[in-house]
């Protein structure tokens, strides 16, 4: 019972955040200065009286502003999002849905990549608060923040790979790709993923470590923790049973805020290393002004982060059981 | 001893503070008399010299059309500095507006204003930028504004939340009783209670924006040359970079060393006002 009330009360927050989104993004389509169609004639080069009309077409110019949002969404519920300006004159959500696989799987495994070592390096600073560990950890984390994450990546790319031409720095594949064995595929893209990967790690690692760090304090400054203690448990078990489990917490939500900031990373990170993915499709629509794909990879990011957040508070209703069984009725 | 020494030296969160200080106090003198610390004007061509590594006639180098790299980091300090301080000051009105209006009238106001801020985070804020940019122009004026109504989301919820605490207090109550008005008591009683947490999450702020501005710019979308910015210096330096080296490291050292400087003094600032964190 308790778990369908906050799935409904979830479900309206879904339903609103939705609204808003679409409403957001309709907004700033009208956002230039004269109508879309204006700014097409006159500042894209690829545009015409030809784009013009499909402009007008797609977003209903000549009919009143709420007939044109309710069409618009009528369309992008369809995953409708009207034709590409460029070239080619494919459909967007075409365009869009050839780019998901490589920027989802990179921001997969970068942020397995990131728990799997900041949860440890978080871990271990707060048991030794103080230290030396703790405190080169400190320094890196405040290094890790201020870094740039494109400044990074152009580092990466002059050492290992002009200096010491260790990796490729440009592409997924190689250009004999085609004739390489199933082990020799997967180390050429492994090869080719290892720096934007290793990019991507590092600027969420330090954010994630100090998150880490402060839950794990504040979890150990608690009564239970100094109950389990007194009880003469070893603190293998105190920390990892009694402590980790409840420091892990507030992980699970902060996974799912960091949602938008790795998928933002995608631009910068995806342009340099010339990676096939959502973000250098963005980058690219918008300096060529392809108003349909622009508004489309928006809104694809806005509904993928939103989806990010709901996983997020599942998890944690799932593996909080005061939530997960109602224990606040009493 | 080598251990104790680290020790010693990272001892005090003091250390951290005056290092903050001294960085953030040394760029905006820099930002500030830039024209006489550049040896050079940031736009002077000089065709005889293009791509020279740094001497002691060009501290760090000149660029692919023979301009003075450090003229140009000097005078580009002015650009980071400025689109940071306006980015934050938009950021912070809206933030502060929102928040004190949601914490303070609560319910369907508070509501609506929070979905807001929901609605808000869900677009991954470097997307939400470039697609505005794209239907305006990229200029200074249009990214400082861009960056700045997109990043006071935090800014509110931080002052709703202490607007909610500060509004059942004593004396709160006691300037209503005397009869002031809500935004005299908005303004006046409550919102300088809630600035400290505020200041704190602004200097943060600053150094986001300037690293957000540097995206941009090397992304060619922000600051566009020739006006030089740290940005862009690197945009332009990464199709020479395995010739001129320079041109690749001393802008991002300068972006580094800035957004340090904002971070360390804002952290040190939180935790010094944090009276959990107090030891001993």
């Amino acid at each position: 019972m308790h778990l369908v009330k906050l799935a409904l009360a979830k479900l309206l927050w879904l339903g609103i955040v939705l609204l808003g989104i679409t409403l957001l993004s309709f907004w700033i389509i009208h956002l230039a200065p004269g109508s879309p169609t204006d700014m097409q004639t006159t500042l894209s080069p690829t545009a015409g009286a030809e784009a013009r009309e499909r402009l007008e077409k797609i977003y209903g110019l000549d009919q009143p502003i709420h007939i044109q949002y309710l069409n618009w969404v009528q369309r992008v519920v369809k995953l409708d999002f009207g034709t590409s300006l460029s070239g080619d004159h494919r459909p967007v959500w075409d365009k869009i849905k050839e780019r998901i696989p490589l920027t989802l799987s990179l921001n997969i495994i970068s942020l397995v990549l990131i728990l799997g070592i900041s949860i440890p390096i978080g871990i271990f600073s707060a048991l030794y608060q103080g230290g030396l560990f703790d405190r080169s950890m400190t320094i890196f984390v405040f290094i890790g923040f201020a870094m740039p994450s494109f400044w990074l990546a152009l580092l990466l790319m002059m050492a290992l790979g002009i200096y010491w031409p260790v990796f490729p720095i440009s592409g997924v594949t190689s250009l004999d790709f085609e004739y390489l064995s199933f082990w020799g595929k997967a180390l050429d893209l492994a090869r080719h993923l290892t720096l934007p990967v290793f990019v991507f790690t590092i600027t969420g690692l330090a954010g994630m470590s100090r998150f880490m760090r402060t839950s794990m304090l504040e979890v150990l400054r608690q009564d239970y923790i100094l109950t389990a203690r007194a009880k003469g448990l070893p603190t293998r078990v105190v920390v990892f049973k009694h402590g980790l489990r409840n420091a892990l917490m507030p992980v699970i939500t902060i996974l799912g805020l960091s949602v938008p900031t790795l998928i933002g990373g995608s631009v910068i990170v995806e342009s340099i290393f010339s990676l096939p993915g959502l973000g250098q499709l963005f980058y690219h629509s918008v300096l060529a002004r392809d108003y349909p794909l622009i508004m489309g990879n928006l809104v694809l990011v806005s509904v993928l982060t939103l989806a990010g957040n709901l996983l997020a508070d599942l998890g944690y209703a799932l593996a909080d059981p005061r939530i997960r069984l109602g224990a606040g009725r009493q | 001893m080598v251990y104790r020494f680290l020790l010693s030296i990272f001892s005090s969160r003091y250390i951290l503070l005056s290092l903050g200080l001294f960085i953030v106090g040394t760029m905006s003198l820099v930002a500030i008399f830039a024209p006489f610390i550049a040896p050079y004007h940031p736009t002077q061509i000089n065709v005889e010299a293009v791509l020279h590594p740094p001497s002691s006639t060009y501290l760090l180098g000149t660029d692919n059309l023979g301009r003075d790299v450090f003229s140009r980091l000097v005078y580009g300090a002015r650009i980071s500095l400025w689109v940071g301080f306006v980015a934050v000051g938009i950021s912070l009105a809206i933030g502060i507006l929102l928040g004190l209006i949601a914490g303070y009238f609560g319910r369907l106001v508070d509501e609506v204003i929070m979905r807001f801020v929901d609605v808000m985070l869900c677009f991954p804020s470097f997307f939400l930028i470039l697609a505005v940019i794209a239907f305006l122009e990229p200029s200074l004026t249009n990214i400082m504004i861009v960056i700045g109504l997109t990043s006071w989301m935090g800014v509110a919820r931080l002052v709703r939340a202490e607007t909610l605490t500060l509004r059942e207090r004593e004396f709160v109550h006691a300037a209503r009783l005397g009869g002031a008005g809500t935004w005299r008591l908005l303004l006046i009683h409550i919102l300088p209670n809630a600035m400290p947490p505020v200041l704190v999450s602004a200097t943060l702020g600053v150094a986001a924006a300037i690293l957000t501005e540097s995206a941009l710019s090397f992304l060619g979308l922000g600051v566009q040359p020739p006006t030089p910015s740290w940005g862009n210096i690197l945009m332009e330096g990464k199709d020479v970079m395995g010739v001129a080296y320079w041109l690749s490291i001393f802008p991002g050292l300068s972006i580094l060393i800035t957004v340090l400087g904002y971070n360390l003094l804002g952290e040190s600032v939180r935790d010094l006002l944090d009276p959990r964190l107090k030891r001993n």
